[in-house]
């Protein structure tokens, strides 16, 4: 009889284990690290709002989630840095239809140092930021920083660069703008998630990396903006396209997106170095990576709600945590560009 | 005729006069299934593993052949890839940690077996088997936040002073780098170390000491020239389990040792090993080539593991042959 009555009580469990998850739409996503924190309190305030989907994100690596959004295993993406040519090739090849960039929010890194006597705010130019982790710049006290920094006492000691060991967002960002700032970085080492450091020690993370700065005396080193500002680390400022010293922070970042005169149809664009008066030029946008075309409608339908309420509610909620809000017109296009998911 | 037959088998290997089924409904022969089944299984996940990495670098093998283990390069840019830099710090680091870790090891084990009362024993190797049992992780941290920076302050510097004329010791001192990931590697072998070679002390029969001290040996005399002589093969087999730990170490390496594919004579240079260059980059390769890349780097880990292994098997063989009583 209890034998009896417990096979019946589990049967009926699983029916309204399963009942219960039909109800619910499940869309599963993976990619960068960056995001994650704005992310998972998106896809939480969203399936609050409307409970009818669940949208799972994991932050496995820019990488990695370009390469499971291609097959297949997961329902959409997130990178850090654009997909290139020949990924969206593949992709296309793959499935048949192109997949979708979406910018979502803005980010930036910034250098950060760790000169014991200096507690002052440290000008680079773009000069000194590539002969540094060209490992040409190799004193503090080297004209080519001293010169942006007039009566600051920078020591004669020798630059600990310290950068990130793993492949990372935050490394094809730094790596993007020295290219472009710098010829020689752009043929001797070029952008990457992942590059052939000339010079530094690795750490591991971006607590790695501002760990070892904080430790290490005369240690110079590029984390991202969120990161900084939650954790209070000092960093410095660079000089952007037109000449002023910007300091990092949100009105500037924004600024940096604002001064995009093309955006193209796709939104695959690098935003550093940009122009603007008051632009960061270490900003960039971090894209969701959306198919066009869902093999299942109902996760179609709820992703481009989802996009739309990101656009919209969703942006008020990312300042908090330290990340740019898009610029206007920049949201019009995208909810435009909406339309073109099936 | 009795109604019943009870039959004895015997314990040996069972003949061939009796069909399989029948055998089968012994125990025995079950039992010899079944085990036999779970020891192949295990021979079999490691050719499986070892097939995996093979045809998970093809691209690699096939671009770069043999010239892998020679360059120094490892730029994904570029898509140039080498592991001779990651190869070199894989083995000084597990190199310096073994030669900090065994006479140490080894003469905590012998303070254990031989010299200490039987409850001090007992108690040491209760935290002894505590400290075998901490994550990995955990010695990371230790390493980032004390060792690194006593290393910075004091020890390197003090290196750099009294020893600075052998180029082992010369450079900046970063706090990071082969010798930090060395010491590490040597904490967490240690207790494997005491551990095996304490019990492999404790085993050896009373008959030796005995016979040792009634020929007129001091106490000292008899455990090192017999007691341990007798135990070599154990202490040998405790040696190359921490030898295997400090190879495949991957947390604590990666936090401490600088993360730079450097070779470079000097032990406070950074560097890379194999284990924490995969864990590293491997969920940020794009692009075959680089993903391949690090899928032969563990290839070329578990050769190496297994080339140092072998070497073991056949140093004990020889050794127990030699000595001809021992374990």
């Amino acid at each position: 009889m209890l034998r009896k009555l417990s096979a019946l009580l589990v049967v009926a469990l699983a029916t309204a284990v399963s009942l219960y998850s039909q109800g619910n739409l499940l869309i599963n996503g993976a990619g960068a690290t960056f995001p994650y924190p704005v992310y998972s309190k998106w896809f939480d305030e969203y399936h609050k709002a409307h409970g009818n989907a669940q949208i799972n994100y994991q932050s496995v690596g820019s990488g990695a989630g370009i390469k499971q959004v291609t097959e297949g295993t997961v329902d959409f993406g997130a990178s850090d840095g654009p997909m290139n040519d020949e990924q969206l090739k593949a992709y296309a090849d793959k499935h048949g239809s192109p997949i979708l960039h979406f910018p979502t929010v803005l980010g930036a890194v910034v250098p950060t140092y760790n000169i014991p006597g200096v507690s002052a705010t440290i000008n680079f130019t773009p000069e000194a930021l590539a002969g540094i982790f060209l490992g040409r710049v190799t004193k503090w006290n080297d004209p080519i920083i001293a010169s942006a920094n007039k009566g600051v006492n920078l020591p004669a000691k020798d630059i600990v660069v310290i950068h990130r060991s793993e492949g990372s967002g935050t490394t094809y960002i730094w790596t993007d703008y020295l290219s472009k700032v710098s010829d020689d970085w752009k043929n001797k080492v070029g952008k990457g998630t992942s590059i052939n450091w000339p010079v530094g020690l690795g750490g591991k993370g971006s607590e790695g990396l501002t760990g070892l700065v904080k430790q290490t005396p005369n240690s110079f080193g590029y984390v991202e903006l969120t990161y900084a500002a939650q954790n209070n680390i000092p960093y410095g400022a660079v000089k952007n396209s037109s000449g002023t010293f910007v300091k990092a922070d949100l009105a500037s970042v924004s600024a940096a997106a604002a001064g995009v005169k093309d955006m193209p149809a796709d939104f695959r664009v690098s935003i550093t170095n940009g122009s603007g008066k008051n632009a960061y030029p270490i900003s960039s946008f971090t894209w969701l990576l959306i198919p066009s075309k869902f093999s299942d409608a109902g996760k179609g339908a709820a992703m481009k709600e989802f996009l739309k309420w990101s656009l919209g509610d969703g942006q008020g909620l990312v300042e908090a945590l330290s990340y740019a809000k898009l610029p206007k017109d920049v949201v019009s296009k995208e909810l435009k560009a909406i339309g073109q998911i099936q | 005729m009795a109604a019943t037959t009870t039959t004895v088998h015997s314990a040996g290997p069972v003949t061939g006069s009796r069909s399989f089924l029948d055998r089968l409904r012994d125990g025995d022969e079950l039992a010899r299934l079944i085990t036999f089944v779970f020891a192949a299984a295990t021979v079999l996940i490691t050719v499986l593993l070892v097939f995996e990495l093979w045809t998970g670098s093809v691209l690699p093998r096939h671009k770069f052949g043999l010239d892998f283990f020679l360059t120094r390069v490892w730029d994904p840019n570029s898509g140039d890839f080498g592991a001779l830099p990651f190869i070199y710090g894989t083995l000084v680091t597990a190199a310096v940690s073994l030669i900090i870790a065994v006479p140490l090891g080894i003469g905590a084990a012998i303070f254990l077996a031989e010299l200490a009362p039987a409850r001090v024993s007992d108690t040491l190797q209760f935290f002894i088997d505590l400290l075998a049992a901490v994550p990995s992780v955990i010695y990371g941290l230790l390493g980032v936040f004390i060792i690194v920076p006593m290393m910075r302050e004091y020890i390197q510097p003090a290196l750099n002073n009294t020893l600075g004329f052998i180029p082992l010791f010369t450079g900046p001192a970063y706090g990071i780098g082969f010798l930090t990931a060395g010491i590490v590697l040597a904490i967490m072998v240690i207790p494997y170390i005491i551990s095996v070679s304490r019990e492999v002390l404790l085993s050896v029969p009373r008959d030796q000491r005995e016979a040792a001290l009634a020929l007129g040996s001091t106490r000292w005399e008899s455990t090192w020239k017999v007691v341990v002589p007798f135990a070599r093969t154990g202490i040998m087999g405790s040696i190359f389990l921490a030898l295997a730990r400090a190879l495949g170490e991957t947390m604590a390496v990666t936090m401490v040792i600088g993360n730079t594919p450097n070779i470079s004579a000097s032990l406070f240079s950074p560097g890379y090993s194999i284990a924490a260059v995969i864990a590293d980059q491997f969920t940020e390769a794009t692009g075959d080539l680089y993903l391949q890349s690090l899928i032969e780097l563990g290839l070329v880990l578990f050769l190496l593991t297994f080339i140092l292994n072998g070497l073991a098997r056949i140093l004990i063989v020889a050794t127990s042959q030699r000595s001809g009583g021992g374990h």
